[in-house]
């Protein structure tokens, strides 16, 4: 079993004839041809795409409705990506996961602000998005580097995420689901959503948070752990060696008037038992102890 | 992106909020100019994208337009925290009865705007912040409703300003959080807001920080931004789509995500090495790319070793390998390369690079220990 996507799950790739948003659907329908089941880019709907698989809407609205999609996924160049989001908030989709990288932060004020009023979970932005090895794949985590299992994985990076998929299939361990909530300072989902929801899985057994500088969300994950979690956590916290007030490629890696810093996220996690891997190689082994 | 002082208070006088009248100069005779125009007391401030100018000598007051010239001479002679001074803004000078500061970030954990406000203005701000945060009044602001007025009127009471300011303290509220929601900025602050003798508020100091992200519809204000603050490694990077921040150390990384890029900077120090920069290359390695990134670590002569970290997933590791080939051609060094790449095509990728005698390595510890003893050897 898995966390917010199954091989259940109905996709709808909004931004499907972009350059971007056409490889991806062609990777995630290459994991799952059951879950891709439409597209929208404004102006194209009735075409289809990928060798006539995969029909295009007009909007979000006439998608979910010709489809009973459940799961949005974003291409959308940042100018366009809140206004993406809306739309397929107001297309009642549950979950919206957003790759775009770049959207203004004062934008994403607005969404999140206008998500917590509707019950719609948003995933990013500027996220890989999400795996349920073997079942679905949203967004852009490349399928082979992941095995089936029971480790829950949450990560605020890209690469550094599939790099620790790909240690723990070097050795046979594999994940329910992988979760990218995306390096963004406003985004739609934190680490506390994720790990409450890891805790709840019957098929999650442990769970690997990956950190980064920036921000008191991983703080606000110890005090989530110590307080609710029975599982065991492992993390890492990228960015020890960071400089303060530089924005370390992601808009939310920086360390600013003295918060943010790596150590004090992993004095944190440390207080409340969480082991903390030197290194992403050492996170399969601190999970086999 | 920062703006200068001049800048943000242009940007604040446009939302009806007074500023000082002055100008600014990039000579001491056209600072005296100015001077003269102004007649009477002068302020004469550097405008460098730094905080405490004051402390560092780069803010004078002065009493005539030959006494402007003359502390302009100086202060336009100044470097302070290792950025020169181009330019000067000559103001005239302020009574000041009362300092108050009054500024509008991001909080990114209630993720909302928040108005901050202090009647322990000045200088010491950030001083009050950290011993006496109670001083500082915080209001957040409904980013779908804006500023109300009400909340304006809150923080007045709040910071005990006297009644007969109230007004027009909602108006310069109201004003800093527009210039704020319509600019994208991150901060946009003034510190001081003074109460004058003649009974006046007005904005002494500015300061604005701008959403990078938002600048595309913005292109009036990414013209403002000042070269002379950025290291030009790291503006040459923007260009090609290249995320770079140097360091001090002697291992210069290439990387292909920003998590691990800090990651690899990260594994260099944990086996005794430093890492010279951060640099993230972002999605696919064309030769091209891989070409300007490491003429960029190149350029820093501190730089002993080279550090490829590229994980493969949807980018393909022969590929990477060609670029990575493509760019030594063409960038022509002796300093060792470790290349370590993992994920689709990797093994290709490996045996391209092993043949043109790079150091490879199949794990990121390995290749962390291989990049800090070569840079150790050389």
């Amino acid at each position: 079993m898995s966390i917010l996507i199954n091989k259940h799950t109905r996709i709808i790739v909004q931004g499907i004839t972009g350059h971007e948003g056409l490889f991806h659907t062609q990777q995630m329908l290459a994991y799952n041809p059951a879950t891709v089941v439409g597209g929208v880019t404004p102006g194209k709907g009735g075409e289809w795409v990928l060798d006539g698989k995969v029909p295009v809407f007009d909007s979000m609205k006439l998608a979910v409705e010709t489809t009973g999609a459940n799961v949005s996924v974003i291409f959308v160049p940042a100018r366009g990506a809140a206004d993406a989001i809306y739309e397929a908030a107001d297309a009642e989709v549950p979950l919206i996961v957003c790759i775009t990288e770049g959207v203004p932060v004062q934008d994403m004020m607005r969404v999140r602000n206008y998500l917590d009023q509707k019950k719609v979970r948003l995933i990013g932005p500027n996220c890989p998005g999400l795996l349920t090895p073997g079942e679905a794949k949203v967004g852009i985590i490349p399928g082979n580097i992941a095995l089936p299992g029971n480790i829950g994985v949450v990560s605020r990076s890209g690469t550094l995420t599939y790099e620790v998929l790909y240690a723990l299939k070097l050795i046979g361990l594999g994940s329910s689901t992988c979760v990218g909530i995306g390096g963004d300072p406003v985004n739609g989902t934190n680490f506390v959503d994720v790990l409450g929801m890891f805790e709840a899985d019957p098929h999650t057994d442990k769970v690997v948070m990956i950190g980064e500088i920036g921000g008191t969300d991983e703080e606000k994950a110890a005090e989530f752990i110590a307080d609710s979690m029975t599982k065991p956590v492992v993390a890492f916290i990228a960015g020890q060696t960071a400089p303060p007030g530089k924005r370390m490629g992601h808009a939310g890696a920086i360390i600013e008037g003295g918060s943010g810093l790596a150590a004090d996220k992993v004095k944190a996690l440390q207080l409340v038992g969480v082991r903390i891997a030197a290194h992403p190689e050492e996170i399969p082994n601190l999970l086999q102890e | 992106m920062k703006l200068q002082e001049y800048q943000s208070k242009h940007i604040f006088s446009k939302y009806g909020i007074t500023i000082p009248r002055g100008r600014v100069a990039a000579t001491a005779s056209e600072a005296k100019q100015i001077a003269e125009e102004l007649g009477g007391r002068t302020v004469i401030k550097s405008q460098v994208l730094v905080g405490g100018r004051g402390k560092a000598g780069g803010i004078r007051l002065a009493r005539t337009p030959k006494e402007v010239e003359e502390l302009a001479t100086i202060i336009l002679g100044m470097e302070i925290k290792g950025l020169p001074v181009r330019k000067v803004l000559v103001d005239e000078a302020a009574s000041i009865e009362k300092e108050i500061y009054l500024g509008i970030t991001n909080d990114r954990s209630q993720r909302k705007p928040v108005m901050m406000a202090s009647s322990a203005g000045g200088i010491d701000i950030e001083e009050v912040a950290q011993q006496s945060p109670e001083k500082i009044i915080k209001v957040y602001i409904d980013p779908l409703l804006g500023l109300r007025d009400y909340q304006a009127r809150n923080i007045a009471a709040s910071i005990d300003l006297p009644r007969e300011h109230w007004r027009n303290f909602i108006d310069i509220a109201r004003g800093l959080w527009e210039a704020y929601s319509d600019c994208d900025a991150t901060l946009a602050e003034i510190n001081p807001l003074v109460i004058t003798s003649d009974h006046r508020l007005i904005a002494l100091d500015g300061k604005m920080i701008l959403d990078d992200n938002a600048l595309f519809r913005h292109p009036d204000l990414a013209d403002m931004r000042d070269m002379d603050s950025e290291e030009p490694e790291e503006i040459g990077a923007r260009k090609y789509g290249l995320s770079y921040i140097k360091l001090d150390g002697e291992i210069g990384c290439m990387v292909n995500g920003a998590g691990l890029a800090m990651a690899t900077m990260d594994i260099i120090k944990l086996y005794g090495g430093e890492p010279a920069n951060f640099l993230d290359i972002g999605g696919g390695a064309s030769a091209e790319k891989v070409a300007a990134a490491l003429r960029i670590i190149l350029s820093d002569p501190n730089v002993k070793a080279v550090l490829f970290n590229i994980f493969g997933g949807i980018t393909r590791g022969d590929e990477v390998a060609r670029g990575i080939l493509a760019a030594m051609a063409e960038v022509k060094s002796h300093i060792p390369m470790v290349v370590r790449l993992v994920g689709t095509n990797s093994e290709e990728g490996r045996r391209l690079l092993a043949d043109a005698r790079m150091i490879t390595a199949e794990t990121l510890a390995e290749a962390a220990q291989k990049a800090v003893a070569a840079a150790k050897g050389a």
